[in-house]
């Protein structure tokens, strides 16, 4: 990969998202530092999922949806990278609803290794730090072989969080991880990213503002396909807003 | 005052509550009448074979002589085993050829075909599925029966490669549509959680899409036995049919169904041959309940996780 000399990890230039003729994202342009938690906050239908999904290019199969300007991962446009398999596995993805695949708990988390051609016994050294990191591990080290899809919804966030970690991604997007999820777990998970940022890049969709004024260092404002505003968190919530809907937004005045 | 709404007396029965409870009946009857249908069958069945199991049958030799006949002067005899033999090998050499075609088919449709193609090849697979047996029959005899004489010089084309072709030809649309139901019953979740981790499209279908749809497409496979367990005139018309214990792709042989549609009409109702033939047919009603039970306690058994 190409080290640039930036500390961003992810430049958005001139970003249009269309599902058909409609466009869910027009010009949007941002930077998203190396190793600390980005945000992304907006009302439902403001672009923001649409913004992930082309990051990773899920775009290539879903009918209809074109991406226009470019999105950049250190250095290089993600729609150049030849294998799209090898950018996939660089960025670890966890949705809104716990997707726990059909597989033992250990299974979920040593599917991306296995399928890069990892075996036993490093596999088992892979899937318990991945669960650690992901705060999972004392509670289901005992029952490794069970489906992950018996655990709590709480757990099986957090096994897709550590599934995600298993890719050892270098950009973890989170999207409104919390939806389904009790307010003890979601404190956890975000202690969790909180310890992870350290190593791992993070953009963290959520529609909860106060989320993302606990976690990220800076935050991008979508309304309506429009990235309204970019800045230090904190700047949106208490100082100068370049932007009058930013400060209503947050303020919970509408949305 | 706004109008009120007439909630209705509890004890006055509306024409609502007569519909519910007429439609409760007719829906009671037509389920019934199913089960009805089936025990009759199978009671028929049962009743009209009884009396060879009970009276004439050597169960030795039902089971391990492969001489079946019936309509001899002198010593009639019941075997079984080359029809059973027949009806096996013709059944598993179809499903050799149909499991790969009819699983590869519905991998294709149900994962990677789009839009047009797809809804083309759906409509199509159902069409051949509609095809009647006879149909098939006729396949092997005129067309499939000189293929195989030209091609692998043997004197006759029916025999059980001609059967197992046309049967394996039979079962794959219907084993590709369930086949097809049972993937696409898998979410995209899954798919999209395993496409978003880096796995290339073929590794999401073989890692997670067939584990998760196991159940259903082992289903598919159990139908698809059944049904060439079952199939008579196809059978009947490209196998050759004669009784004979098979040592090759190229012998004719003999399967039970075809046994019973051939013979039937040539004996008197309630002689030996006669009951002997429901005997085969109690067999038949057996095994491919045992199969269709097993396929469908497979699918139950998505059901519970």
């Amino acid at each position: 990969m190409v080290a640039t000399s930036t500390t961003s990890k992810v430049s958005v230039r001139d970003l249009t998202i269309r599902y058909g003729q409609n466009a869910v994202l027009r010009n949007a342009s941002f930077e998203i530092p190396e190793n600390e938690i980005f945000g992304i906050i907006g009302p439902a239908g403001s672009g923001k999922t649409s913004f992930l999904r082309a990051l990773n290019r899920m775009d290539e199969f879903t009918p209809g949806m074109s991406v226009d300007g470019s999105i950049t991962l250190d250095g290089k446009d993600v729609q150049t990278w030849r294998n799209l398999y090898a950018l996939r596995r660089r960025i670890g993805v966890v949705f809104p609803l716990p997707v726990g695949l059909p597989l033992s708990v250990y299974g979920n988390v040593a599917l991306s290794p296995r399928l890069r051609g990892m075996k036993r016994p490093d596999l088992d050294d892979i899937v318990e730090r991945c669960l650690r990191r992901a705060a999972l591990w004392d509670e289901v080290k005992d029952r490794l072989d069970a489906l992950g899809s018996l655990l709590s919804g709480g757990q099986q966030q957090r096994l897709t969080i550590a599934r995600a970690l298993s890719q050892e991604p270098d950009l973890l997007l989170l999207d409104e991880f919390s939806i389904a999820v009790d307010p003890v777990t979601t404190m956890r998970i975000e202690d969790v990213l909180k310890e992870l940022k350290k190593e791992v890049t993070i953009v963290l969709v959520t529609n909860l503002v106060q989320q993302a004024r606990r976690l990220a260092s800076r935050t991008a404002f979508f309304l309506n396909g429009e990235c309204v505003e970019v800045g230090e968190t904190e700047e949106l919530f208490t100082g100068t807003v370049q932007d009058q809907r930013t400060r209503d937004y947050v303020e919970g005045r509408f949305g | 005052m706004s109008t009120v709404i007439d909630s209705g007396d509890a004890d006055r029965l509306d024409a609502a509550w007569w519909i519910d409870r007429i439609v409760k009946v007719l829906v009671f009857a037509g389920g019934i009448s199913a089960i009805v249908f089936i025990l009759g069958i199978f009671a028929f069945v049962t009743k009209e074979g009884f009396g060879f199991v009970l009276k004439d049958m050597d169960v030795v030799e039902f089971f391990t002589s492969p001489n079946w006949r019936p309509t001899s002067d002198t010593k009639p005899t019941h075997g079984i085993l080359a029809l059973l033999a027949g009806t096996a090998s013709i059944t598993g050499f179809a499903m050799l050829i149909s499991v790969p075609f009819s699983l590869g088919a519905a991998i294709y449709i149900g994962e990677f075909a789009t839009g047009k193609t797809r809804e083309t090849l759906k409509v199509l697979v159902e069409m051949l599925a509609a095809i009647p047996s006879v149909v098939w029959g006729f396949i092997g005899l005129s067309i499939m029966n000189p293929l195989i004489i030209d091609l692998f010089d043997v004197p006759v084309g029916l025999c059980m490669l001609n059967a197992g072709l046309i049967l394996g030809l039979m079962a794959a649309p219907i084993m590709t549509t369930i086949a097809e139901d049972a993937l696409k019953a898998v979410p995209d979740g899954y798919r999209e959680a395993a496409e978003a981790m880096g796995a290339t499209r073929w590794q999401v279908i073989w890692k997670v899409v067939i584990p998760a749809a196991k159940n259903g497409l082992v289903a598919a496979v159990l139908l698809g036995v059944g049904r060439g367990f079952g199939e008579t005139m196809a059978v009947l018309m490209a196998s050759g049919h004669s009784i004979n214990m098979p040592e090759g792709v190229f012998d004719p042989v003999r399967a039970l169904t075809a046994t019973i549609a051939a013979e039937l009409g040539e004996t008197v109702a309630g002689d030996t041959h006669y009951q002997a033939l429901f005997t085969l047919g109690i067999l038949l009603f057996a095994v491919t309940f045992v199969i269709n039970l097993t396929a469908d306690l497979v699918v139950r058994g998505i059901r519970k996780k």
